[in-house]
């Protein structure tokens, strides 16, 4: 069967089950999307590349599936590069599908050329340049491959527009086999395992520190059994919310900059600490020297480069999560377990002691208690997206996540703007569930302009901006850490209701305590896009807070 | 401490990107690279010199491993492995006497003189790090008008080599 570049590459789009596509069209890019418009694959255009990228990877993050993204040559291009090196940071798989220049003209400054493949070495788990038209198919299942095996990634195609035009025999592609790419298959060392068994046997106060990878790798369920039968205490990440029931016995939340204090304070004093699929981020340990100093750790990552990076593990275990949590399962049954009841009893302490509360007495919009409210509405059921700041912390401290893949936050790389478009994959993978955006004026300005996306596609998400009127989380560095002085963090955002309403969206404008929970109703039962302006306090702050680079002892609030 | 790095890598455009980017990236410092191919016309063999501690060459050997198109690397331990790098030096010689003291270097090293012109002398040399190092300090004395190295390449001896220098990755 002869068939040009561009059917090529649709059919091997379908071959790997792909249902939907978010981008944006143009002229190196064309043939593609004319093989598109009746291909049967969902496409959804958004009104920026950036925001196409992250719904792809909200797409992604909620459903375990590979997330596709395309755009045109050039300036389409350039701009996915964000998302690129977000879903880098954070384990996204995605597949970006990039137009390009004809071959004749690579290298010669033609209208709209960059040199996306140059650009995107550093910002992929991998990147292609077609330059045959007959390799388009293996390198299509490669890249999917790629992006969705080990720890996974983002993969970028960059497919010059004469190779789109060009005819040739499809052939299917052979089963994907890449010599180069093998070491993340490898046998887990259940040596290692007794080792850290017998470390567990030992301790007096182990820690379960979790990050992303047990959500990547499923094995949720695995670690809740583990965590239930060694009872031993588990915090997550940022990026490991949801791995753990958050009202279970022996969640301690979330670790780090802000984090809760009995789980620092854990951290801190642990003799033993299990990280699975986490990488120590400078977020979660502060000053690397002062770190967890006693305690042995016991590091499982699929990513071999991840252990002994940041701190040295005295235990490494290289492998799935998910596999390596199952050895351990096995072997619980002949370990002589204990019940840790001292360690217990102390951090019990520690909650009550320190719990993680705010002040809520006055009739104003208290962030926290927005989130809270959202949290009782949708049960802890709704998938929740945000942006980057004060806001994504609030709702990482108050929304008691039960499940993963319900938490959408840009981790690794912090990139306002990213909650919002990502609500838009998220609710086009599942368009019966409640998706949320938590957002701040300053993030959701970044990518505002999806709303035009949102309401085109019949998406009824729910936008909650906790409005300050500041890019609120440097304001508040600032007035820690650089004398009040509030250089150029004052927003003083526009009306969000009217612009909402422009767009063709609900709005909904919220200034008192009392109109909180009646907002976040309505809005549940409004079947369009709707836009919720908090009007929070200006200058409040997200404690606890330990300094970057600081150590427990400088814990704030 | 300087480590030198042997890795075998996909023969195609762009693996010197993605491998030379990862160091740019990471912030490791290449003291020298060379890039040829192998007995296997599919495999190119990098030869990359790198300073740091034990700790930061292993970062940096398992970085490289995630790479796609990276078959395998190594870090070559100096007695049981051949580094060798090619030097050519233009140096001056405003006398007789100089010249013929340059010359006599040159036969320390076991260096060729390539040519010569009434003003200057242009030498080359293979050699292990060190030995290049210390002809272009002695060279350095009478003026070094140009130089060119090569970097290093490396491979381990035959009778050092162990099962699992085989071609898959560790
Ligand atoms: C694209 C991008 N630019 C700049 C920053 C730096 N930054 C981190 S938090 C923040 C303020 C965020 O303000 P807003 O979205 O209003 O949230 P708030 O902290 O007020 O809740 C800024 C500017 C960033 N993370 N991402």
């Amino acid at each position: 069967m002869k068939l040009t570049g561009a059917q090529i590459l649709i059919e091997s789009l379908k071959a790997e089950g792909v249902e939907v596509i978010f981008g944006i069209p143009g002229g190196a890019i064309m043939p593609v999307y004319d093989v598109l418009f009746d291909s049967g694959i969902a496409h959804i255009l958004t009104r920026h590349e950036q925001g196409a990228i992250h719904a792809a990877e909200g797409y992604a993050r909620t459903t375990g599936k590979v997330g596709v993204c395309m755009a045109t040559s050039g300036p389409g291009a350039t701009n996915l590069v964000t998302g690129l090196v977000d879903a880098l940071m954070d384990s996204t798989p995605i597949v970006a599908i990039t137009g390009q220049v004809p071959t004749h003209l690579i290298g010669t400054d033609g209208f709209q050329e960059a040199d996306i493949y140059g650009i995107s070495i550093p910002a992929t788990k991998y990147n292609y340049l077609v330059r045959d038209v007959n390799k388009l198919a293996q390198i299509v299942a490669e890249a999917f491959y790629i992006a969705r095996t080990g720890r996974p990634g983002p993969v970028l195609i960059d497919l010059p527009k004469d190779i789109q035009n060009a005819v040739t025999e499809y052939v299917k592609p052979k089963p994907v086999s890449l010599p180069c790419y093998n070491q993340y298959f490898q046998e887990i060392n259940e040596a290692q395992v007794d080792k850290a068994i017998q470390a567990i046997e030992e301790a007096e106060r182990p820690v379960i520190y979790v990050g992303g990878g047990v959500i990547i790798s499923g094995a949720h369920q695995e670690l809740y059994e583990f965590a239930k039968r060694t009872r031993i205490p588990v915090t997550t990440t940022l990026m490991g919310l949801g791995s753990f029931p958050g009202t279970d016995e022996l969640s301690l939340g979330m670790l780090g900059m802000h984090g809760t204090k009995y789980a620092n304070y854990a951290m801190g004093e642990a003799d033993l600490i299990l990280a699975l699929g986490a990488r120590f981020d400078d977020r979660v340990t502060g000053k690397v020297s002062e770190f967890a100093r006693n305690a042995k750790i016991v590091h499982v990552d699929i990513d071999a480069a991840e252990i002994n990076k940041i701190v040295y593990a005295h235990i490494p275990i290289r492998g799935d999560v998910k596999k390596v949590l199952q050895v351990f399962l096995k072997k619980l049954d002949k370990a002589k377990l204990k019940t840790y009841d001292k360690w217990h009893k102390q951090i019990q302490e520690w909650k009550t002691q320190y719990p993680l509360t705010y002040e809520n007495s006055e009739d104003r919009v208290i962030p926290q208690y927005v989130v809270e409210q959202i949290y009782e509405a949708t049960k802890g059921e709704a998938i929740i997206t945000v942006g980057v700041g004060q806001h994504q912390m609030w709702a990482a401290q108050y929304y008691r996540f039960q499940a993963p893949r319900s938490w959408v936050s840009s981790s690794g790389l912090g990139t306002m703007g990213f909650g919002f478009p990502a609500a838009i994959g998220a609710q086009v993978a599942y368009p019966h569930r409640t998706v949320f955006t938590i957002d701040g004026d300053g993030s959701f300005q970044m990518t505002i302009q999806e709303l035009a996306t949102a309401v085109q596609y019949h998406l009824p998400i729910k936008i909650a901006i906790l409005n300050n009127g500041y890019l609120g989380m440097v304001r508040q560095w600032q007035q820690l850490f650089f004398k009040g002085r509030y250089s150029h963090t004052f927003l003083g955002s526009p009306d969000f209701v009217k612009i909402a309403e422009g767009y063709g969206a609900v709005g909904i404008l919220i200034t008192k305590k009392a109109e909180v929970r009646p907002a976040i109703e309505k809005a549940l039962e409004t079947d369009n896009t709707v836009v919720m302006d908090f009007r929070i306090p200006q200058e409040d702050n997200v404690y606890p807070m330990i300094p970057a680079g600081g150590t427990l002892k400088q814990m704030i609030g | 401490m300087l480590h030198t790095l042997s890795l075998l890598v996909r023969n195609h455009p762009g693996v010197l990107s993605h491998v030379a980017g990862l160091f740019t990236r990471r912030g490791y410092n290449i003291e020298s690279i060379s890039v040829g191919v192998t007995e296997n016309p599919e495999l190119s063999r990098m030869t990359i010199a790198v300073g740091g501690d034990e700790r930061v060459v292993q970062q940096i050997i398992k970085q490289c491993q995630k790479l796609v198109d990276v078959l395998s690397i190594k870090d070559l331990k100096y007695d049981e492995s051949i580094t060798r790098e090619l030097a050519v030096f233009v140096v001056k010689t405003p006398s007789n006497q100089s010249r013929a003291e340059i010359i006599q270097i040159a036969g320390v090293f076991n260096a060729r003189v390539a040519d010569m012109s009434e003003t200057s002398i242009m030498i080359e040399v293979t050699g292990n790090q060190r030995q290049i190092d210390s002809i272009t300090r002695l060279l350095a004395q009478y003026g070094i008008e140009e130089m060119a190295r090569t970097g290093i390449v490396a491979l381990t001896f035959p009778s050092k080599r162990k099962p699992e220098d085989s071609l898959e990755k560790e």
